[in-house]
């Protein structure tokens, strides 16, 4: 394989590593800032156990996102030093402020959240977990604003063959960042949602936490609902932008060959390359009345572009299409699921939680069928219109490089993936009440009777340990109703 | 004074702070096998560094980035020059950045998998950092230049390795050792914090013996020696070597009076002293060029971002580095104290 190849293999897999990390921290940096906040109203010993946890599985998440974010930050020098020259008068300063006004916040309080409960008093450390919430969302925007720009460039000139910043909130604001920006939150709540509704599934089947489950699945289901129902409503704003400004990118989301009205929009099909038609399920006229509210209205079509300026059809096309319609299968396990909270019977409807649990991984797949939507379907441009990928790499670093490179970073991301993956496990396993036996009920996963309602409120909220309070609630468990783990606990 | 001038002050001042604030943490890490004897030692020095060390970290990213949005060509050129030694630093950052969280959920032979990923992730970048700042300093081999812009890196991976390199390499490493000796020392108790303050006697011994014979091959290496005559051609160049010597001084003073805290502040003031004087030998340039037809030397001149984005930067800059600083100083007081074997849950 050349040079560029590799490069292009090893930015793809970096980012795209990282992308599992970034968006997660956020959606459990949300996550956490709720649990927090009941604890600091409320002090009780249950609620500050639930906040412990979720920040136990934050730090875990950011470790590897910091870990895996230090190489994209130096990555354009490295790999890329043509785009850097050309693009680092504009480019440079969002991932400065990065570091300065978004990074800093989150790596500095987060560890004032991991070992400050007892040194800094209970206000200071809530406003510590909103200092990361925002130091996380921060990074984010910033990012993408960068990100953004290589879309949909703006506020800028061209001198002597390079991009120089010619206005600073027009580059910042381009066309597509606040869409951007909004999409990809939402997508990272939406990731953070079901990833915590799936833990409370799986506590409520296995009939431990039962008290810290029951209580923090309807929380997460309710972000979860708010943020994949948001996702269609900026993706309609988006796609009008893409549509006045990277036409070609639109064109191959939906498979449009020839220009013209009455576009349909798929639901699921594939593109015939060589006979320029998408073969499949259709909704007539729906591309037209998505991008204009007209069936009227026209569509450029991918034959109005040179085709050395067409993006990979078949990848563009089916990763567009799979997001879709991930989205929509999640907000309907999102309704489903608020339904069943709001009639308080999630307990009872067992399928349901086991459907959660696979159900996490979908919208890790959205989210990076989005990003591949987005970035595939930018080529063959770095940034679009101006620069070509095939331009953009560094000469003085030869493919013997890039090689061994990739694949210490394939065999590295693998070993963090599994390290990570059985850290997770762990702290799961152990769940928020450390230290005590979880309360087994009659029949696993259904509340004993005035328990789930009347979660024993202690006066201070503290000294009491939990083992104690757990003992409280319920009477003793008989050994037939243990699991032998928690028996061995 | 010009805007290139302010910024080259600047990152100057970021590299240093980075250096004098991770730089202890990446010298815990290297003396993390030698100094501690057991589990119980093992957990203090990891807890010494694990609230901070992240926070530190971000100095480096914002070095890049600052780098990147001031003098492009720069970040274009020395950053693809030292493609493999960069990475094998983003490599041993990565692994001890996940050495350090993971390892509390580990003992027995995964332990010491992430203990030992823990030294070999600190080692890689106290090492490479002094190779790189050689490099620049003595400078490197480019290809001729592009319409007055420097022209990319035209050597191999070996010939970064040059013994000016690695002396300057092992010099930066003395010095991080120094700040992680004196933090371990000024941070622990018993006979842990008594070996590490032996080790940062040592430490500092050798430093000034390094630094010294780095001088010597300075002013004998036909490229090297620019270095010498461009920074003591000039008042910072001066001022920067008294900031040296002080922490030195200051530094042995506090060690002899048994005063960790003032010790660190001695290897503090050390680091960013010798920064200072790589600075200020430096200046203009960004990367020397060895001397090689049609080539020249990446200089803050023609390296430069444009007028506009540097003075948005430095409006970003002026604004957040005051509060970054100040909340970094609020939270390394807010855990100040030794950490004993009894407070360990990292």
């Amino acid at each position: 394989m050349d040079a560029l190849t590799l490069a292009r293999l090893q930015f793809g897999f970096t980012v795209g590593f990282h992308f599992l990390f970034a968006p997660l921290s956020i959606g459990l940096s949300l996550i956490l800032v709720i649990a927090e906040h009941r604890y600091y109203k409320s002090g009780r010993l249950t609620d500050k156990q639930a906040a412990d946890f979720w920040l136990k599985l934050l730090v875990a998440t950011v470790a590897i996102g910091v870990a895996t974010g230090i190489p994209m930050e130096f990555s354009f020098g490295t790999n890329w030093s043509n785009y850097s020259r050309f693009v680092g008068d504009v480019f440079g300063f969002p991932l400065a402020a990065e570091g300065l006004l978004a990074f800093f916040l989150e790596s500095t309080f987060i560890g004032v959240l991991i070992f400050g409960r007892k040194r800094v008093s209970r206000g200071f450390y809530y406003a510590s977990a909103w200092l990361v919430l925002i130091g996380a969302h921060l990074s984010a925007l910033w990012i993408l604003i960068a990100n953004s720009w290589q879309q949909t460039p703006a506020g800028y000139k061209i001198v002597n063959g390079k991009a120089e910043l010619d206005n600073v909130w027009a580059a910042i604001i381009n066309h597509s960042t606040v869409g951007r920006v909004l999409h990809t939150i939402f997508a990272s709540w939406t990731i953070g949602a079901f990833f915590a509704a799936a833990i409370c599934a799986y506590y409520i089947l296995k009939g431990r936490h039962l008290d810290f489950a029951h209580r923090a699945l309807p929380i997460a289901l309710t972000v979860g609902l708010v943020s994949t129902v948001m996702m269609p409503i900026i993706g309609d704003i988006q796609a009008r932008t893409v549509v006045d400004h990277q036409p070609a990118k639109l064109a191959a989301m939906e498979g449009v060959f020839h220009t013209g009205s009455d576009q349909p929009a798929n639901i699921i099909g594939w593109v015939d390359e060589s006979a320029q038609k998408v073969i499949g399920l259709k909704f007539p006229g729906g591309l037209s009345l998505l991008i204009s509210g007209r069936t009227s209205q026209s569509v450029t079509g991918l034959n109005a572009f040179p085709k050395r300026d067409w993006p990979p059809l078949q990848t563009v096309f089916q990763s567009y299409h799979l997001m879709v319609s991930l989205g929509v299968l999640l907000i309907l396990v999102a309704l489903l699921g608020i339904y069943y909270a709001w009639r308080k019977r999630l307990a009872y409807h067992r399928w349901f939680l086991y459907l959660l649990l696979p159900v996490a991984i979908l919208p890790w797949i959205a989210t990076e069928s989005g990003w591949v939507t987005a970035e595939v379907g930018r080529q063959p441009w770095v940034v679009y219109g101006l620069m070509r990928t095939s331009q953009a790499a560094s000469p003085s670093v030869s493919a013997t490089q890039i090689g061994l490179t990739l694949t210490l970073f394939v065999l590295l991301y693998a070993l963090l993936f599994l390290a990570y993956v059985w850290v997770m496990v762990g702290i799961i396993r152990k769940g928020p009440q450390q230290g005590a036996a979880a309360p087994a009920s009659v029949r696993p996963g259904v509340p004993a009777p005035g328990r789930a309602s009347s979660p024993g409120r202690t006066a201070s909220g503290h000294g009491l340990p939990s083992s104690l309070e757990a003992l409280g609630q319920t009477p003793a468990p008989g050994p037939g109703t243990l699991s032998p783990r928690e028996v061995s606990r | 004074m010009s805007l290139q001038l302010v910024w080259f002050v600047l990152i100057g001042l970021i590299a240093a702070i980075y250096a004098a604030t991770d730089g202890y943490d990446l010298g815990v890490g290297v003396l993390y096998p030698f100094l501690a004897r057991n589990d119980a030692e093992r957990g203090v020095l990891r807890q010494t560094i694990g609230p901070v060390w992240d926070g530190n970290e971000v100095w480096l990213l914002v070095f890049g980035g600052a780098l990147f949005g001031t003098f492009p060509v720069a970040y274009a050129v020395a950053l693809s020059a030292f493609y493999l030694a960069i990475m094998l630093v983003l490599f041993g950052l990565i692994l001890r950045a996940v050495s350090l969280e993971f390892r509390s959920h580990s003992s027995g032979a995964l332990g010491l998998l992430w203990d030992t990923a823990f030294f070999v992730g600190s080692l890689l970048p106290a090492l490479l950092f002094g190779v790189a700042v050689g490099d620049v300093v003595r400078g490197v081999k480019l290809g001729p230049s592009m319409a007055g812009q420097p022209g990319n890196y035209a050597g191999s991976f070996f010939s970064l390795l040059h013994p000016y390199a690695l002396l300057v390499g092992v010099t930066g490493l003395t010095a991080f050792v120094l700040m992680g000796a004196t933090w371990a020392a000024f941070k622990s108790d018993g006979e842990l914090q008594a070996r590490a303050a032996r080790a940062a006697s040592w430490a500092q011994a050798l430093l000034v013996a390094l630094f010294v014979l780095t001088t010597v091959y300075t002013a004998l290496d036909s490229s090297a020696k620019a270095q010498l005559s461009d920074g003591l051609g000039r008042a910072a160049g001066w001022v920067a070597l008294a900031v040296l010597v002080a922490g030195l001084a200051y530094g042995r003073w506090a060690m002899l009076a048994k005063n960790d805290g003032r010790a660190f502040l001695g290897a503090m003031v050390t680091v960013l002293g010798l920064v200072a004087v790589g600075g200020a030998g430096l200046y203009p340039n960004l990367t020397r060029a060895l001397t090689t037809p049609g080539s020249v030397a990446v200089t803050t001149h023609n390296a430069s971002a444009s007028h506009l984005t540097l003075t948005v930067m430095l409006v970003f800059a002026l604004v957040a580095l005051p509060v970054v600083i100040a909340y970094q100083v609020y939270v390394h007081r807010l855990f100040s104290g030794r950490v004993r074997s009894e407070d360990v849950e990292y």
